[in-house]
């Protein structure tokens, strides 16, 4: 009934794509004298091949898995919460508040009402962009961007003045207090003389973002307000002749999406850091955006992006470690990656989608004429899952 | 006897988008010099064989002959240059500029716009007297009337040099008047010589000015008639496939208390144009009122004001009790206070054409708790909700999982009557119930509504099609420029005098002429 | 798949064994701004290519892209045997004082930041010194009274500079006026000459005719401008004279490129400690040369110079932005 299986098209397309970038940056690093199988050993045992490399590669996934569904929460309401940036910087301040200011007995306590925080902050952040937009129309594109330089100056304000000890250089805050340090990866998976992940920055918060990536699953799919969000991102005329209300759900929609980039503060910033660095997010609130394209605005797909994300990120490392290669020439490789699977998806799409097609008319051969089918864009959010096939 | 060489002749022609096989080894010839009816349901393939000829796309196989020539039709500049012009549905005009310069539009004489207004000015001069065509050359687009819009259309196709003239659905905006005025603009264009290719649903159209009728089914060309040998009820049998009532069965009504009782509603849009300039009526339950009109005259914001999606002042009463009509955001207190509601475009207010037709189902009910307890959705019981209603209003496939945007136009309607009529509402709005809505549907959908009248449903029923709001409506009332210009009984009146209510003719003239 | 991950797998040991072996030399880290970042970084990586030109020898880089990579790079290169290990810019303080107790048979060097452990050598400049120096020729050319500052961030560091330039300013006309401004807020203010160049117009619309850069490369943009103005402007890190010849003032050099040479050369037993680098030992200073004889009348050396020499002997103190956080001549 589908112009193709689900698992075509969300696992087949995106692994073409990236073997298509792959294919391209090999050239690449053909042209700049190295051998392309080598680097992509480096870069594959860099990323994968030990709990060290583990380590990195999930640290960098949790921060896009958090951004990755805050775009794509936004997604399903077609509002394009290009501020993921901001909200999560905001949220990096809301933990160092709470983290610094209040005295936190252990750190659960301190782990949940960081995650509180941030998420507030977060919300609180995209909460004006979207009240902009719901009430005055205001293009949340224009607003959500301009909020990130806001969230920039102020942080910067913050840190050169009142957040920064006296006498340091540093653009940061004092570090937290021991009591709001979270288990990493090595806290919690080494045993006895075995030290597994050791010296990395993954923590605890990988599991906070899968449990959010099960939430907003949930949220999307098996809710009254997730019905709502998607009948108002793929139809508003429909979704207001349905009696919802646009200015509820533009709301409700960015609170959550505002807090989830918010909540990548418990990782970074509360897991990692323990201090709040200026520059914090570095760009994460803008891989977030290609990570839910990429995903196709599914949780699922959102976590499998950021997976593919973080090997980018971690494997890019190891081979300017291993090879020396610039690191503008990694930004290609990244840069590939991100081009095909995102502006290029449909480049891939239409050939396996005209495969599938051409396979089932071979097994069927008197076509029933049926409507035509227009194929989905990829700012449309993907149909629902909870169709028999899942 | 020797026909002489066909104007048009299609040989074999077929395309597929994908696995729909949207035309399928059509062959066609047509005469110089004849109005020529092509009659299909939606999505018979109709309008991708006329972009096809017209150089929208290509077929796979197949040719087409002009004039007897085979010709390649790569593009829409391939197709002028042979001579064939084309009327869309919904047009192609540059709203924003005048007449004159929509005309030449493409056609431009050289770099220097001057000398090419002033030569079209003069052709399109003697165009105007030669076919009835008249249009003021220096009127902006938007400020003309849809009828005369259609007129620019017809005149950019003969400034084109057209000598076979494409219309596809012309009469969907028109008043019946301006219908007719088109009827006579195309006999005139016929006795100067050109072929005409009308493309309709209508029956009555097809019967009243063609030559000779194809019908179209399942993208295939089905019969061939010359229109004098052939009925309506033939026409319909070859379109659907099978025979099919033309009538709605129905009894009398037997009206009960009033349930509907709205006092001088007003509506002003966003530009500040009043949309609704008073509107007062009453509708009693087990009964049909009927709204007739042409489209754009206040029928889509009565039906957004009472469906709760539009602001409006003046009074509105369901069952004695006053509603609210102070926001847009209204949808659904009107389905909790009883009120369902048929909108008027199914695609983008009646659906979500993306969902399956089990999310649509649920569609603006979604919040009851037969659909989930708390913040929860029960898919399961969402989609046995859906399979049941979906089987008992013989949707097909009657598969809940297929997104709405996959079912034809008449089992897509199909699913947003079963969601409205099963709500058991008091008060059921319905707006072009049967708008691209294949006959056989379209039966199917009246006999429901009339059913639901049965019932003891309170039913406001607004239609462009003057032939659905004749036969369904138990009384009829006539908007024009958002007003309402005459109540009739629907037992008591006639296409006639209703036709003279639509165009704006006041109700004491139109009694007159009744 | 299974054939194509043992592929993977094979190819992954392969490269492990051969990054195995122990390494020996020194190593560079740049900061974020990439090592051609027309600033400081640049300036490391000049001082480092220096090196291994004179000796023939090579050394180890890496360049960051992300904060998780500070404590990732300075530990792989410890773990891979290298020393000393020498990191530029000052947000690499926190991480090197975790690591660097773990290795301490390895030997780190820090510049623009102090890092307090027996095996690392923080170096620092004196900026307000060397800004002291060249705000005093911005206040002696200037014809308007009126002299403008340029900084990439708001970060202490920058404030530093300012501060220094603002005494400067002072100390020879006491009723100058001095306009700051700052490129932007996010790390991509040290590469926008486009907003540099703006900032440039607006100051010389304030009256401006004397502009110090401190932007990195934002500070292309700002001299650019300048010149194409007809007023005069002062670079930064290296000596940027050359680039508008008769049109800079003049610049304040900040030597990190000897700072990275000098560690580099001296190896693995780089004597730790806090190296301060200021006007006294050459380590910042203002730039003459043959580009900007024209514009440095005699007076005008004569008079850096003898502050110069006051600031060395320590008969002059310019006051240091971080010491208190406050500038008695410039409010922010």
């Amino acid at each position: 009934m589908d112009r193709m299986p689900r698992w075509a098209d969300l696992i087949l397309v995106p692994l073409i794509s990236i073997l298509l970038a792959g294919l391209i940056s090999g050239v690449v690093i053909l042209a700049i004298g190295e051998n392309p199988l080598r680097a992509l050993g480096i870069m594959v045992s860099g990323a994968v091949g030990s709990t060290y490399a583990w380590g990195y590669t999930l640290y960098y996934a949790t921060n896009f898995i958090f951004t990755g569904l805050a775009v794509a929460v936004a997604m399903h309401a077609r509002l394009f919460n290009i501020g993921a940036e901001g909200q999560a910087t905001w949220g990096g301040l809301g933990i160092a508040l709470v983290a610094l200011y209040l005295p936190w007995p252990h750190w659960t306590l301190a782990m949940l009402g960081s995650a509180v925080a941030a998420a507030l902050f977060g919300a609180a952040w995209a909460a004006i962009p979207a009240l902009l937009q719901a009430r005055r129309g205001s293009h949340i594109v224009i607003t959500t961007i301009m909020f990130n330089f806001i969230a920039a100056a102020l942080l910067n304000w913050l840190l050169v003045g009142p957040l920064k000890p006296a006498g340091t250089m540093e653009t940061a805050t004092a570090p937290f207090p021991p009591a709001t340090h979270i288990p990493s990866f090595r806290d919690m998976f080494s045993f006895g003389e075995t030290i597994l992940f050791r010296s990395t920055p993954a923590n605890i918060a990988f599991f906070v973002a899968v449990a959010a990536c099960v939430a907003v699953w949930w949220l999307i799919w098996r809710t009254r307000l997730g019905y709502e969000i998607r009948a108002f991102g793929h139809s508003e005329g429909a979704a207001r002749y349905a009696g919802i209300d646009a200015t509820r759900i533009i709301m409700v929609t960015m609170l959550i999406s505002g807090g989830l980039a918010g909540l990548m503060a418990v990782n970074n910033t509360l897991g990692y850091s323990e201090r709040l660095i200026l520059n914090a997010v570095e760009g994460a609130g803008f891989i977030g955006i290609a990570v839910a394209l990429m995903g196709r605005a599914h949780p699922f797909g959102v976590f499998l992006a950021s997976i593919l994300f973080g090997i980018l990120y971690q494997g890019g490392g190891e081979l300017q470690f291993a090879l020396g290669i610039p690191r503008e020439m990694i930004l290609v490789i990244q840069a590939l990656v991100i081009l095909f699977t995102g502006a290029l998806d449909n480049m891939v799409r239409m050939p396996v989608e005209m495969i599938f097609a051409e396979r089932r008319r071979a097994r069927a051969p008197i076509a029933a004429p049926g409507p035509a089918r227009s194929s989905p864009g990829h700012m449309t959010p993907p149909s629902d899952p909870g169709k028999p096939a899942e | 006897m020797p026909d002489p060489v066909p104007a048009i002749e299609l040989r074999g022609i077929s395309k597929a988008f994908g696995p729909v096989q949207a035309n399928k080894d059509i062959s066609l010839r047509v005469m110089p010099g004849t109005i020529h009816g092509i009659i299909g349901e939606n999505g018979a393939g109709k309008s991708t064989l006329m972009s096809i000829l017209y150089g929208f796309y290509r077929a796979d196989r197949g040719e087409i002959l002009i004039n007897g020539r085979p010709t390649a039709i790569p593009d829409s500049q391939a197709a002028i240059r042979a001579g064939i012009g084309m009327v869309f549905q919904h047009f192609k005009l540059v709203e924003n500029f005048t007449v004159l310069e929509n005309v030449i539009l493409g056609v431009e004489d050289g770099p220097l716009l001057r000398p090419s207004l002033a030569k079209a000015r003069a052709e399109l001069k003697a165009l105007a007297e030669e076919y009835e065509l008249e249009v003021d050359p220096d009127a902006i687009i938007e400020d003309i009337g849809v009828g005369l819009q259609q007129r620019v259309e017809i005149l950019k196709a003969l400034y084109r040099k057209a000598d076979i003239l494409i219309l596809d659905e012309p009469t969907g905006v028109l008043t019946p008047a301006e219908a007719d005025h088109l009827f006579r603009i195309l006999r005139n264009l016929q006795a100067q010589g050109k072929t005409i290719i009308l493309i309709t649903h209508k029956l009555r159209e097809i019967m009243e000015i063609t030559d000779r009728v194809s019908v179209m089914r399942r993208g295939e060309m089905v019969a061939h008639f010359r229109t004098a040998e052939t009925s309506p009820p033939e026409l319909a049998e070859a379109m659907v496939g099978r025979k099919v009532l033309l009538e709605v069965d129905k009894t009398p009504a037997r009206p009960g208390a009033p349930v509907l009782e709205v006092e001088n509603l007003r509506v002003v849009d966003a530009k500040g144009v009043e949309r609704l300039r008073g509107i007062s009526f009453r509708l009693h339950a087990g009964e049909i009122l009927g709204i007739a009109g042409v489209a754009g005259n206040g029928q889509s914001e009565l039906l957004e004001v009472l469906g709760g999606t539009m602001k409006a002042t003046g009074s509105v009463r369901l069952k004695g009790q006053a509603l609210d009509i102070s926001g847009n955001a209204l949808g659904r207190a009107r389905r909790d206070s009883g009120i369902a509601h048929v909108p008027e475009d199914r695609q983008t207010r009646g659906l979500i054409l993306d969902f399956a037709a089990w999310e649509n189902v649920a569609l603006g009910y979604h919040h009851r708790p037969a659909y989930g307890s708390g913040t929860r959705l029960d898919l399961a019981a969402m989609q046995a909700d859906a399979r049941d209603k979906m089987q008992r209003f013989d949707v097909r496939p009657p598969d809940p999982f297929l997104a709405a945007k996959s079912f034809s136009g008449g089992n897509q309607q199909k699913i947003v009557v079963a969601r409205e009529i099963e709500s058991a509402p008091d008060l059921l709005l319905i707006g072009q119930p049967t708008r691209g809505v294949d006959i056989g549907a379209i039966e199917f959908i009246h006999k429901q509504i009339v059913s639901l009248r049965d019932r003891g449903c309170a039913i406001l029923l607004v239609s462009v099609e003057l032939d659905e709001i004749l036969s369904l409506s138990d009384r009829i009332a006539v908007m024009f420029d958002g007003r309402i210009m005459g109540e009739r009984e629907a037992a008591r009146t006639d296409a006639r005098e209703l036709g003279l209510l639509m165009a704006g003719v006041a109700d004491t003239a139109a009694g007159r002429a009744a | 798949m299974t054939k194509l991950s043992t592929f993977l797998g094979a190819a992954a040991s392969v490269a492990l064994m051969a990054g195995a072996a122990l390494a020996e030399g020194p190593a560079v880290i740049f900061d974020l701004g990439g090592k051609f970042d027309k600033s400081f970084n640049e300036s490391a990586y000049n001082g480092a290519q220096r090196w291994a030109e004179e000796t023939g020898q090579s050394y180890a880089e890496f360049e960051l892209t992300a904060e998780a990579q500070r404590e990732q790079a300075i530990r792989r290169f410890a773990e891979q045997g290298y020393s000393p290990i020498i990191m530029v810019g000052f947000m690499s303080a926190t991480p090197l004082s975790q690591i660097a107790p773990e290795y301490p048979e390895t030997k780190f060097v820090i510049v623009d930041a102090v890092v307090d452990a027996p095996n690392v050598r923080s170096v620092v400049f004196n900026e307000h010194e060397g800004s002291y120096l060249v705000g005093m020729l911005a206040a002696m050319a200037s014809e308007s009274g009126t002299v403008g500052f340029i900084g990439g961030m708001d970060i202490p560091l920058i404030r530093k500079f300012a501060c220094g330039y603002a005494q400067g300013v002072k100390a020879v006309n006491p009723d100058a006026t001095i306009i700051a401004n700052f490129t932007g807020t996010t790390p991509a203010a040290w590469n926008d000459p486009a907003r540099g160049s703006e900032l440039t117009l607006a100051q010389i619309g304030q009256g401006a005719d004397v502009v110090y850069a401190a932007a990195g490369g934002t500070g292309v943009g700002v001299l650019q401008t300048a010149a194409d103005n007809d007023i005069l402007s002062i670079g930064v890190d290296s000596n940027q004279n050359y680039l508008h010849p008769g049109e800079v003032l003049t610049s304040m050099v900040k030597r990190v490129d000897n700072a990275v040479y000098e560690a580099m050369a001296a190896g693995a037993d780089v004597e730790t400690g806090v190296v301060v680098m200021g006007v006294a030992n050459d380590g910042v200073g203002y730039a003459l040369d043959e580009h900007n004889a024209s514009l440095i009348t005699e007076e005008m050396k004569a008079a850096v110079d003898a502050a110069a020499a006051q600031i060395a002997s320590g008969e002059l103190v310019v006051h240091d932005y971080m010491t208190d956080e406050t500038c008695p001549a410039l409010t922010f």
